[in-house]
Formats: C-alpha cells, sequence, structure tokens
C-alpha cells in the first residue's frame, strides 16, 4: 500500500508492521469486520420485525392464531443452543431445494433421499450450480441472517410479549373510554408506550446477538473467525514476503479488543436511549426524572 | 451387529475405548444415540467441574466487586467486564493460542492446549464471571432487616459473612445461579468447534452429532438426538439445582418458598 513496502525484507519493524498490516489480505480481513456490523444491521431490524410480529401473534384474540405465536416462542426458546445454528442451515438449506424440486421437477422419479445423500434435479440447485461467486456468498449470508433473525426473533417475541402485558391496564381503559377501536388502541396507546418496558430486555438480548455474530463462522461465512485464523497462522517466505511465526493468540486479542469496545459502546448508548424513552413515562423512572427537572 | 455389540463398541468412544474406527457408513440409530450419549460424557465433565470449581472463585468475584475497597473492587469489575463483554467463542480461541504459544516456550504448558484441561480453564474463568455477576447482586439485595438483625446478635467480620450474609445471598442468587448452569452445559458444546482438537476422533455429543450429520448429509436424525440428550440433562440439573434450593430455604414457610424458573437464553 505504501511506496516504502516494494521491499519488505529490507525494513525495519515500524515499517514492516505498517506494511504488513496493508496487504491485500488484510483489507479482506478488515472487510470481514464490516461483514459483522453489516449481520447485526440488517439482523436486528428482522428480529424485531420477527418478534414483534410473534408478540401480536400471541396475544391473537383468535385462539389458534394466539397458538402459533406462543408455540413460535417456546420452541425457539427451548431448544438448547448453537446446535440449532448448525442443524437449522442445513435444514432450511434443504428445504428451499425440496420444494423447488418439487416445482420444478414434477416428473423426477427418484427418490430425494437416497441413503447418505440428498439428490435433486440440476435446476433446483440453490443457488445454481454456474451462478457467480457472489450469489454463492450472498445466499450464505442471507441463510444466516434469516437464521440469526429467526432465533433471536423468539426471543424478542418473548420480551415484546411481556412489554405489552406491562402496560398499565388504566391507558387502554382511557383511550377505550374515548371510543378507539381495538385496533386505535393498539398502534396508538400501547406500541408507544410499550417501548420503555422492552427496552431492557432487548438491549440484554442485543447484547446476546453481538456476542453470538463470531457463530457466523461455524455456518460457513468468511468472518473475522476465518481471516484471523488465515492470517494468524504461520508463514514461509516460500509463500510470502512477510513471513512471520504464529501470531493467531495476537489476532484473537484483536477480536476480544474488538468486542469488548463494541459492548461496552451499545451500554452506554442503550443507557443514553433509556434516559430518552423514560422521559414522561409512567413508571418510577420517568418519575424521578419529573422530579429532578422540576 | 445388535445394538447391545454397538453400545460396547461405542459407548465409551469419546473417551478412547471400544471400538477405534467410527462407523462410516449404514449409519443405524443406534450407532447415532450411543455416539452422541457417548459425547455427552464430556459435556458433563466440562460442566460439572467448571461449576465447582468457578463457584468458589465466583463468590470471591462477588464479595469483591460489592467490596469498598478499590483493590478488591476494580480487579473483580474488569474480570468480570472481560469475560461478560466478550463471545465464550472468542475466549476459547484466544486462550487455545494463547496455551499454544507459551507451550512453544514452556513445556510445562503442553497439557493446556488439550480440550480437557485447557477449555475447561477458559469455562471456569467464563462462569465464575458470570455467576460472579450473579452473586455480586445477590449481595446488593440482601434485606436490611437481616443484616441490622446480625448487628443485633453482635455478629461482625466473618461471622456475619458465614452465617448471615452468604446464605442469605446464596438464597436469593439460586435461581439464577441454576440457569447459569443450564447455560453453561450448553456452552459446553462449543468447546471442540473453537480451536480445541478433538484428539482421535473423541469429541463431545455435538461432535459427533455434526460427524453424523456431514457424513449422512441429514440433519433430521442427530440434531434432534442431542437436543433430546440435552432436555433430559437440562431436567438433571433442574432436579438437583431444586433440592439444593429446597436445602437453602428449608427454613421458610411452604408457601413463601422461590420456586425455580427456567429462562432459557442463547449463546454467552
Amino acid at each position: 500500500m505504501f511506496s516504502f513496502c516494494t521491499d519488505p525484507s529490507i525494513l525495519d519493524d515500524w515499517f514492516w508492521t505498517a506494511c504488513y498490516l496493508t496487504t491485500g489480505v488484510h483489507m479482506s480481513f478488515y472487510m470481514s469486520f464490516l461483514k459483522v456490523l453489516l449481520l447485526l444491521a440488517v439482523t436486528a431490524p428482522v428480529a424485531l420485525a420477527f418478534g414483534f410480529g410473534g408478540a401480536m401473534l400471541a396475544r391473537a384474540r383468535f385462539a389458534p392464531l394466539s397458538w402459533v405465536g406462543k408455540g413460535y416462542i417456546a420452541l425457539v426458546r427451548g431448544v438448547p443452543d448453537i446446535a440449532f445454528f448448525l442443524f437449522f442451515v442445513i435444514a432450511l438449506d434443504q428445504g428451499i431445494e425440496y420444494l423447488r424440486h418439487k416445482v420444478l421437477c414434477a416428473d423426477w422419479d427418484m427418490p430425494i433421499r437416497q441413503g447418505s445423500d440428498f439428490v435433486v434435479c440440476q435446476a433446483a440447485k440453490m443457488p445454481l450450480g454456474n451462478a457467480a461467486q457472489w450469489v454463492h456468498e450472498t445466499y450464505g449470508f442471507a441463510l444466516a441472517v434469516f437464521t440469526f433473525a429467526l432465533v433471536f426473533g423468539a426471543f424478542a417475541a418473548n420480551v415484546l410479549f411481556g412489554a405489552m402485558r406491562a402496560v398499565p391496564r388504566p391507558q387502554l381503559e382511557t383511550a377505550e373510554a374515548y371510543g378507539m377501536s381495538h385496533r386505535q388502541t393498539f398502534w396508538r396507546v400501547l406500541v408507544p408506550q410499550m417501548w420503555v418496558y422492552a427496552l431492557p430486555g432487548l438491549s440484554n438480548l442485543w447484547m446476546v446477538l453481538i456476542k453470538a455474530t463470531p457463530l457466523l463462522f461455524l455456518l460457513g461465512v468468511e468472518d473475522i473467525v476465518y481471516w484471523a485464523r488465515e492470517l494468524g497462522g504461520t508463514k514461509t517466505p516460500r509463500f510470502t514476503d512477510y513471513p512471520h511465526p504464529d501470531y493467531r493468540m495476537w489476532y484473537f486479542l484483536a477480536l476480544l479488543v474488538f468486542y469488548l469496545l463494541f459492548t461496552r459502546i451499545s451500554e452506554v448508548a442503550l443507557d443514553r436511549l433509556m434516559k430518552r424513552l423514560t422521559r414522561g413515562q409512567a413508571t418510577t423512572g420517568g418519575e424521578a426524572q419529573r422530579r429532578a427537572g422540576a | 451387529m445388535s445394538c447391545l455389540q454397538t453400545i460396547q463398541d461405542y459407548g465409551l468412544r469419546s473417551l478412547g475405548y471400544g471400538e477405534r474406527l467410527l462407523p462410516r457408513e449404514g449409519f443405524t440409530l443406534c450407532e447415532q444415540f450411543t455416539l452422541i450419549g457417548s459425547g455427552l460424557l464430556w459435556n458433563i465433565y466440562f460442566g460439572v467441574i467448571a461449576l465447582l470449581v468457578g463457584f468458589f472463585f465466583a463468590t470471591a468475584l462477588g464479595v469483591g466487586k460489592a467490596s469498598a475497597n478499590p483493590w478488591f473492587r476494580k480487579p473483580a469489575e474488569w474480570f468480570i467486564f472481560i469475560f461478560r463483554g466478550s463471545p465464550l467463542f472468542i475466549q476459547f480461541f484466544f486462550g487455545y493460542f494463547l496455551f499454544l504459544s507459551l507451550k512453544s516456550e514452556y513445556a510445562f504448558f503442553a497439557p493446556f492446549t488439550a480440550a480437557w484441561l485447557g477449555a475447561l480453564i477458559v469455562l471456569f474463568l467464563n462462569t465464575a464471571a458470570y455467576s460472579g455477576e450473579i452473586f455480586y447482586g445477590a449481595l446488593q439485595s440482601i434485606p436490611k432487616g437481616d443484616v441490622e438483625a446480625a448487628d443485633a446478635y453482635g455478629l461482625s467480620g466473618w461471622s456475619r459473612f458465614r452465617r448471615v450474609i452468604w446464605p442469605t445471598s446464596l438464597r436469593l442468587a439460586w435461581p439464577a445461579y441454576t440457569n447459569e448452569a443450564i447455560f453453561l452445559f450448553h456452552a459446553t458444546t462449543l468447546v471442540f468447534f473453537s480451536g480445541f482438537p478433538a484428539w482421535q476422533q473423541r469429541g463431545d455429543a455435538l461432535y459427533y452429532a455434526s460427524y453424523f450429520a456431514d457424513k449422512t448429509f441429514n440433519p433430521f436424525v442427530p440434531y434432534p438426538i442431542l437436543a433430546g440428550y440435552f432436555i433430559l440433562l437440562t431436567l438433571c440439573i433442574i432436579g438437583v439445582f431444586g433440592l439444593i434450593n429446597s436445602r437453602l430455604n428449608r427454613h421458610l414457610p411452604q408457601a413463601q418458598r422461590r420456586k425455580i424458573r427456567l429462562r432459557p437464553n442463547l449463546i454467552r
């Protein structure tokens, strides 16, 4: 990257490090941090939407709908842990291919599961065998986002369901007394007020979501963990201008610091948001703010 | 091959006894149940030891964080922040590579790069930090009256801590601590996915489950088996911790006892 990097072998330590940290592969490493941030940026709203939908379903007055919502919450929260991630990505992939196979290759007469193989026709492959590299990567990433959103959506649904029930009943009765319909009460009174009750749970969830991002590695996405392992490994002079011993410890130390900073910044930001949302609410926090201001 | 034979061959495979080669084709349900169950031994080993040892360290951390003396408080606060603020997955990786570098310098660290010790240490530190925070919270919420009563009896210092403060905080913390124990057992599944090598394919339950899922390309059998095992394990933990809970609360009237509520959470 720098002009003095043309012959790394003669450089002294400081320059060598500067050159080493700006090689092309390191740029991919830095890009993978963006990938993690992108995952968070995409997953958080999608999971929130899933959660909102789940909570609305669970609250539905029509019993079967409410069972679906409660079932979704209980099912995902009950299945232990990363096994869900490992399971779901394959299951989702096979599910999509199975459906496409049924639609696109209706005249196929062989069974799909042949012993240890999962066979679908060429046209049903997802993504198609001849698709470009970026399509494969995007598809893998999208599967990961969907899995994350589905799992965290169930947790968000649980939080929001609790928050909706925590809104003081008199607030809703007042809305009804003003002649608002059920729908109007929900959107104009309940939803604006529930956030302050949901925020502690949601911020906890956000922390857990941040800390779950390294699991992208298990889903086969080239994320920061992948690159830290790649770049940190011992490099010999035969293959690179920048030979070095095993640096993986330092790369993972950097990741550790990255996550610590990230969680710390989120904590501070969420505290501020909580203060802002508490303003004017009928809670002890809101009351304390009112007294302090008066 | 009968199922009994399979259990004899693979029942202790994860510890290195029995058949050396893993099954390669024609996977039967019995094989999957046996091997995944055999791997579960590792999860139990990691979980039980980390919890037992971590409990004492966590108590020290909780007391340290609640202490007025900054020489105790600051280190405890930092320790808890570092282990609760970063993903366990990264901690495993970092721990493994740290031990690897230390091993190349000092031969003493050779066993630390193996999962049975290295991963155990990471899990121990991690659970100590999470439980330390729980104990700290419990120490903060001890009813004022209890401490005043202890003062009135003339208890102070160590005897007040041992006879009043510690038992009360344990009682308050126990439901949350039960959940922490459950997550710890779930977190043990990360060990063999995070750098620590499964030597001679001696892995934990998830290691074998993903082995079968990779070989058969069918996730619908091994993962539900794994989930089933873990639900059983969770029920056992709840049972044991419930017994301890009722022992801790034995002086309270039946109606006032706090029930343990399972609050499933995800990944740390």
